[in-house]
C-alpha cells in the first residue's frame, strides 16, 4: 500500500469505494433498504396505527384517533374468536397430515426407490409447487364439486363427497402445500448416514422400531421447518375457503370482507396471523431449524 | 441398509403412488376440462372440443388480462432483479450489525399471509396516500409484488456468489481494472445464470400471484389469475375458465422450466 502514491491514480472513483468498505456497503444496501423498509415495513406499521383508528359507520371511510374497540371486538365478538380457533385448527391440520403423507413419501424415495425412479419422484413432486395457486384451488374445486370427480370415481361403492366444506378445505390447503413438507423431509432422510441403519438392525431392530426410534428423531428439524410453510400458509389464506370450503371463513376471509367496509377492524384482525406466525416462527427458531431452511 | 418387510415395502409404494394420484389427478381434470364442450364444467365429459379455446384466443377482457399480467411480472422481475442483487453483493462481502435483520426483511414480505401484505399495501394506498392526493393506481401493483419478489433473486444470487471465489476479484483490482469494470468482465459473467435463473422464478412468482393483487389493482384492471378468480365466483362455471388456468399452469412452468435448465447448465460449468 506504501508504493501506492507512487502511481498516479487513474480511477479515483474506484479508489475510493475500495478504501471504504463501510461506504460500499451503504451504498449497495440503501436503495433495496429504503424500498423494502419504506414500502412494506411503513405499510405494515400504517396498518398497525390504522387498527386503532375510527370508521364513520355510513361512508365507511376512515379518520385518525385512538380507539381499543377495534382489539376489543376482535378478541371478544364469539364469531371472530370462533374463526379464529377454526383457522388454527384447519392450520395444524393441514401439517399434520403433509407430515403423515411425507414421512413414507421421503422414506420409499431415500431408502426403496431406485436413483432414477427416485430423481423421477423429486422432480414430480417439485412440479406442482410452480403449477399455480388459484389453478389449484379450482382444480380442487373441479374434483369435489357435485358433479366432479370424486363423487363420480366413488359412485361405484356408494360414496358420496362431504361437499364443499371443512375436510375440503384442509384437503386443498394439504395439496396447495404439501411439497414444502415433502422436499424437507425427503432431504433429510437422505442425509442420514446409512450405517446408523445397519446399527440398528444389528441391534435387532425391525424396520418399524428403526423408523420409530432413528429415523423420526433425526428428522424432527426437517418437519419443523417444512411445517412453518405449511402451517403460516395455511393460517393466511382464505380463498381455498372461499372456493372450496362452502359457508366455511377463516381469518383471511374476515380481513378480507372488511377492508373496504372497516379497514380499522379488518387491520386490528390482521394482528392475529401475523402473531400466531411470529410466534411460530420463535418456537420454531428455539429448536434450530431454521439454520436448515 | 434400512430393512423393511416386502409387505411394508409395498405399502409404502401405495402411498406414493396415493400422493402421485392426489397431486396429478386435479390438474388433469382441470386441463381436460378446458377442451370440454359444454359450459359447465364437470366429470365424465361428455364430448371434447377446441371451441374455448379459440374463443379465449380472441376475447378481450382475457387478452387484457394476460397484458396486464405479462406487465405486471415484467416490471417486478426487473425491480426486484436489481433490489436482489444489490442485497446479496451486501450480504456476500460484508458483516454488519443487523445483518440478520435485513435477511428476516427480505424473507417477510413471502412469510406474512397474503392477505396482511396486501391489506397493508391497500391500506397505505387508500387510506394514507390518496387523501394525501397522490394516487398510485397501476403502479401500486406492481410495487407489491416487487416486494415479495426479492427475495427469489437474492436466495439465487447470494447461493451462487457464496461459492464464488473472491480472489479474482481482487486479481482484477490489482491489474487496475476500475470496480464497474470489474464487476462487468469479472464478476457477472459469473453469476450471470443464477441471475437469470432467479429473475424467472420472481416472474413466475408474480404471473401466478393473485391474493395481494387482489388488494392492489387498480379497479376494473385485471391480471389473468384476478379474472380466473371474478369468474369463478359465477354460478355456472364456465369451461372458458379452465382454459385461462391451463394457459396459466404453462406460462409459469415454462420460466421455472428455463430457470432450472440454467441452474443445471451452471452446475456442469464449475
Amino acid at each position: 500500500m506504501s508504493t501506492k502514491s507512487d502511481f498516479k491514480d487513474s480511477r479515483p472513483i474506484s479508489s475510493f469505494f475500495l478504501r471504504k468498505p463501510k461506504v460500499r456497503l451503504i451504498s449497495l444496501l440503501s436503495l433495496p433498504m429504503t424500498w423494502i423498509v419504506g414500502v412494506y415495513i411503513v405499510s405494515l406499521f400504517l396498518l398497525l396505527i390504522t387498527a386503532f383508528w375510527n370508521v364513520d359507520p355510513f361512508t365507511s371511510r376512515v379518520s385518525p384517533g385512538f380507539n381499543l374497540e377495534n382489539f376489543i371486538m376482535v378478541f371478544t365478538v364469539p364469531a371472530y374468536i370462533a374463526t379464529s380457533i377454526r383457522t388454527l385448527f384447519i392450520a395444524l391440520s393441514v401439517t399434520a397430515i403433509c407430515v403423515l403423507l411425507a414421512v413414507p413419501l421421503g422414506i420409499y424415495m431415500a431408502k426403496i426407490a431406485k436413483p432414477w425412479l427416485r430423481n423421477i419422484l423429486a422432480v414430480a413432486i417439485t412440479l406442482p409447487l410452480w403449477a399455480g395457486y388459484l389453478v389449484k384451488i379450482i382444480a380442487m374445486r373441479l374434483v369435489f364439486t357435485e358433479e366432479g370427480f370424486f363423487n363420480w370415481l366413488m359412485a361405484p361403492l356408494g360414496i358420496r363427497g362431504p361437499g364443499f366444506s371443512i375436510p375440503i378445505v384442509i384437503l386443498t390447503l394439504t395439496y396447495l402445500w404439501f411439497p414444502y413438507m415433502a422436499l424437507p423431509v425427503y432431504t433429510a432422510i437422505r442425509q442420514i448416514p446409512p450405517n446408523l441403519f445397519d446399527a440398528s438392525s444389528d441391534m435387532g431392530a425391525k424396520g418399524f422400531t428403526t423408523v420409530y426410534r432413528v429415523v423420526i428423531p433425526l428428522i424432527v428439524p426437517a418437519i419443523i421447518a417444512g411445517s412453518v410453510f405449511t402451517f403460516s400458509l395455511s393460517l393466511g389464506d382464505y380463498l381455498a375457503a372461499r372456493f372450496t370450503g362452502g359457508a366455511t371463513q377463516m381469518i383471511g376471509s374476515i380481513i378480507a370482507a372488511n377492508i373496504n367496509l372497516n379497514p380499522p377492524v379488518a387491520a386490528a384482525y390482521s394482528m392475529i396471523p401475523i402473531a400466531f406466525v411470529v410466534i411460530y416462527l420463535m418456537v420454531a427458531r428455539r429448536t434450530g431449524s431454521l439454520e436448515r431452511m | 441398509m434400512l430393512r423393511l418387510s416386502r409387505l411394508t415395502r409395498v405399502a409404502l409404494g401405495g402411498v406414493v403412488l396415493f400422493i402421485l394420484f392426489f397431486m396429478y389427478t386435479p390438474l388433469m381434470v382441470l386441463i381436460l376440462n378446458s377442451f370440454n364442450e359444454s359450459q359447465i364444467s364437470g366429470w365424465p365429459i361428455e364430448s371434447f372440443s377446441t371451441k374455448w379455446w379459440e374463443f379465449a384466443r380472441s376475447y378481450q377482457p382475457i387478452r387484457d388480462a394476460l397484458l396486464n399480467s405479462v406487465l405486471v411480472a415484467t416490471g417486478a422481475m426487473v425491480i426486484a432483479s436489481i433490489l436482489g442483487t444489490l442485497v446479496a453483493f451486501a450480504m456476500k462481502g460484508f458483516s454488519f450489525f443487523g445483518k440478520g435483520t435485513v435477511n428476516i426483511l427480505i424473507v417477510l414480505p413471502i412469510a406474512l399471509p397474503g392477505v396482511v401484505t396486501g391489506v397493508a399495501f391497500s391500506n397505505t394506498y387508500s387510506n394514507f396516500l390518496t387523501p394525501m392526493g397522490f394516487n398510485i393506481g397501476y403502479f401500486g401493483m406492481i410495487v407489491a409484488h416487487s416486494t415479495f419478489c426479492i427475495v427469489m433473486v437474492f436466495n439465487n444470487v447470494f447461493a451462487r456468489l457464496r461459492r464464488m471465489n473472491p480472489n479474482l476479484q481482487e486479481a482484477s483490482a490489482d491489474l487496475g481494472a476500475g470496480l464497474w469494470q470489474t464487476f462487468r468482465l469479472v464478476t457477472f459473467p459469473q453469476f450471470r445464470t443464477s441471475f437469470a435463473a432467479g429473475a424467472l422464478l420472481a416472474f413466475a412468482l408474480s404471473f401466478d400471484e393473485v391474493v395481494v393483487t387482489i388488494f392492489t389493482a387498480p379497479p376494473g384492471v385485471d391480471t389473468l389469475p384476478l379474472w380466473i378468480l371474478k369468474e369463478v365466483g359465477r354460478p355456472n362455471q364456465a369451461s372458458v375458465v379452465n382454459v385461462v388456468a391451463t394457459v396459466v399452469i404453462l406460462l409459469s412452468l415454462i420460466p421455472v422450466y428455463i430457470s432450472q435448465r440454467l441452474a443445471r447448465a451452471q452446475e456442469d460449468e464449475r
